[in-house]
């Protein structure tokens, strides 16, 4: 019974999304309150997921019995849970927060929505590579029309760059599959981990581009340096939710290439081990760069959030760059912080440019915003999330990232480049703070009547704020149980670099 | 055989780059469908050509053709024709929201 419950995740979205096409006719509030009740249902599965593979053990589920290699198989270990509670916890928010109008702008949100839990949740489990191509289809397509729901000049020009970059991805994520097939004839990851470790040494130049254009496409997805100019745009002219449940989106890539680099391209690959390693430092390093300096020269806060995640994608890189057991832990501990952080800050920079009438998230000193004392608060604890700064999880992140590559041979590198893009990240974030709530100016008795008029339009109720105080006091409880998370990504990481337990799992070869 | 279809391929891939870097959009539509369809006909290759080929178990039978890269190309046929299909009205969206058919919605000059 407890196997059959691996599908779950992936099945209840699925179906549920197709429920919520059934019942489109029915009125707005059934559809959110299903919508609503599904995430939350996926948030509990999710918890007696990771309760479950906490100890160690690895759920595996042979779609339709087919044993693997030959059918398709669904893997719930560590790494799997992890990914899906945050991803549960990331849409709920997010979800909370579009139920108050982002979903009535353009029909089928809510079905968008469930698909792209299905896609996520897919991904994450998935023990099969060309299964993971069909996952990242699935999450990619709910993901263009979420993208561009309620439509605009700007968004739909940020859809088409966004779409049409990533169906060069899929065509290169389907040769290097093509590659790998032809050569080792197999698709499930672990059984490519085997056959990887003794492939004829003729082949190894055209697996090594195989795993090379694999990483490229999960660069793409990742926003990594080369390939993350499609990120600020998109973010930044998507509607607030949508962009909130985005924050997960760079994470899939973070998530394939910790899962494909360590199985299968791991240190147990004979000749073709620790294929990435060369590129992977020194990408994120330079990626942590270029966010900070797209920090810097933001001239909105929604572009300056969204230069904020390409920034925490170099960073949550850097510490999967370090490629040892503490350093993969760091990561795995910021990552749920970045996620978060991210996901609050987008939902509060809506509601900053709700408050603001025609200013927008324009970096201008306008009026005083209603509520004026809760946002600026807000603002600050977000700003102090994702600089790092003590005593929240970012500072215990990138603590661990820093503490992990003691070590390595690239700290100084590691060392000066994350501490002085910390610096210009409270720098950019003080100024923006700064301009949108001390300079503002208390508005002119003439003009108090049409600004109100302007502000009573719009209605910026103080519950908008609900969502994103939920995601911050999520980094704050996992600042809070840093000491039970810490053992917990620990082991996750342990158990990563241990791939055999995996192997096995899947391929039930007895010891 | 093998050099001819490794030719076509290649003349797909490279005809499929070349138009997927033009500045407009149908011609960009057009390079991302070459682009599948080199991607489709390289998977079908990767079970190596045979002509003629039982792909299910048959008796007296010692050589088989793969029929497992036809179920993948299947999919793939499936997954880019749905994509094709969004990319064409995603670009005529964008051709009418901006009022060319530019990629980054400049106006001509």
């Amino acid at each position: 019974m407890i196997s059959h419950m691996v599908i779950l995740p992936v099945i209840w979205p699925l179906l549920l999304g197709a429920l919520l096409l059934l019942l489109q006719k029915q009125s707005l509030q059934v559809l959110r309150i299903v919508s609503i009740s599904s995430v939350s249902v996926l948030v509990l599965l999710a918890g007696w997921l990771l309760s479950i593979v906490n100890d160690g053990e690895i759920l595996v589920y042979a779609l339709g019995n087919w044993p693997p290699p030959f059918g398709i198989v669904l893997v719930a270990d560590r790494l799997a849970a992890w990914m899906l509670i945050i991803t549960a916890l990331v849409s709920l928010c997010a979800l909370l927060y579009a139920v108050r109008g982002t979903d009535t702008v353009g029909p089928h949100f809510h079905v968008l929505y469930q698909l792209q839990l299905f896609g996520l949740n897919g991904a994450f489990l998935t023990g099969d590579l060309f299964n993971l191509f069909v996952f990242f289809e699935i999450l990619l397509l709910a993901s263009y029309g979420l993208l561009l729901h309620g439509g605009g000049r700007l968004r739909t020009m940020a859809g088409l760059h966004f779409v049409i970059i990533n169906l060069v991805g899929s065509t290169l994520f389907l040769f290097a599959v093509g590659i790998l097939y032809g050569l080792l004839g197999t698709l499930n990851m672990a059984d490519l981990a085997v056959k990887v470790a003794d492939v004829d040494s003729e082949d190894i130049a055209l697996i090594r581009t195989a795993g090379l254009l694999l990483f490229a496409v999960f660069v793409l997805k990742a926003a990594l340096l080369p390939l993350y100019l499609w990120l600020p745009a998109a973010y930044a002219h998507t509607s607030a939710p949508v962009a909130a449940l985005f924050a997960i989106m760079t994470k899939v890539g973070a998530y394939s290439i910790l899962r494909i680099y360590t199985l299968i391209f791991g240190e147990q690959a004979g000749p073709i081990a620790n294929l990435i390693q060369p590129w992977l430092l020194p990408l994120a390093l330079a990626t942590l760069v270029a966010g900070v300096l797209g920090v810097l020269a933001s001239t909105h806060l929604r572009q300056q959030v969204a230069y904020l995640v390409v920034a925490s994608v170099g960073t949550l890189f850097i510490a999967f760059g370090i490629n040892t057991s503490a350093g993969i832990a760091a990561g795995l501990y910021y990552l749920p912080h970045s996620t978060f952080a991210a996901a609050a800050f987008f939902l509060l920079a809506d509601g900053i440019a709700n408050r603001r009438g025609e200013m927008g998230d324009r970096f201008e000193p306008g009026l005083i915003m209603m509520h004026q004392r809760i946002v600026g608060t807000l603002f600050f604890v977000a700003a102090v999330l994702v600089t790092g700064l003590p005593p929240l999880s970012g500072f215990v992140g990138k603590f661990m990232i820093l503490q992990a590559a003691l070590s390595h041979t690239a700290l100084p590198w590691i060392m000066a480049i994350v501490l002085i893009t910390s610096l210009f990240t409270i720098i950019a974030l003080a100024r923006s703070g700064s301009l949108l709530f001390y300079r503002a100016q208390a508005p002119q008795a003439s003009h108090a009547a049409t600004d109100t008029h302007v502000q009573s339009s719009i209605v910026p109720d103080i519950n908008g704020l609900v969502s994103a105080t939920c995601l911050l006091a999520l980094c704050v409880v996992i600042m809070i149980w840093a000491g039970a998370i810490i053992e917990f990504v620990q082991a996750t990481a342990n158990q990563l670099l241990q791939p055999d337990d995996y192997i096995q799992s899947v391929l039930g070869i007895e010891k | 055989m093998e050099a001819l279809v490794a030719i076509l391929i290649g003349t797909l891939t490279g005809c499929g780059v070349y138009l997927a870097l033009r500045n407009r959009t149908f011609p960009v539509v057009l390079g991302l469908t070459f682009l599948s369809y080199a991607v489709n006909l390289f998977l079908l290759v990767m079970g190596r050509l045979t002509i003629g080929k039982p792909p299910i178990i048959v008796e007296g039978v010692t050589e088989y053709a793969d029929p497992l890269p036809q179920a993948l190309v299947l999919t793939a046929i499936v997954i880019s024709f749905a994509m094709t299909a969004f990319v064409i009205v995603l670009s005529l969206k964008a051709h009418l929201e901006m009022g060319n058919d530019h990629v980054d919605g400049k106006h001509k000059p």
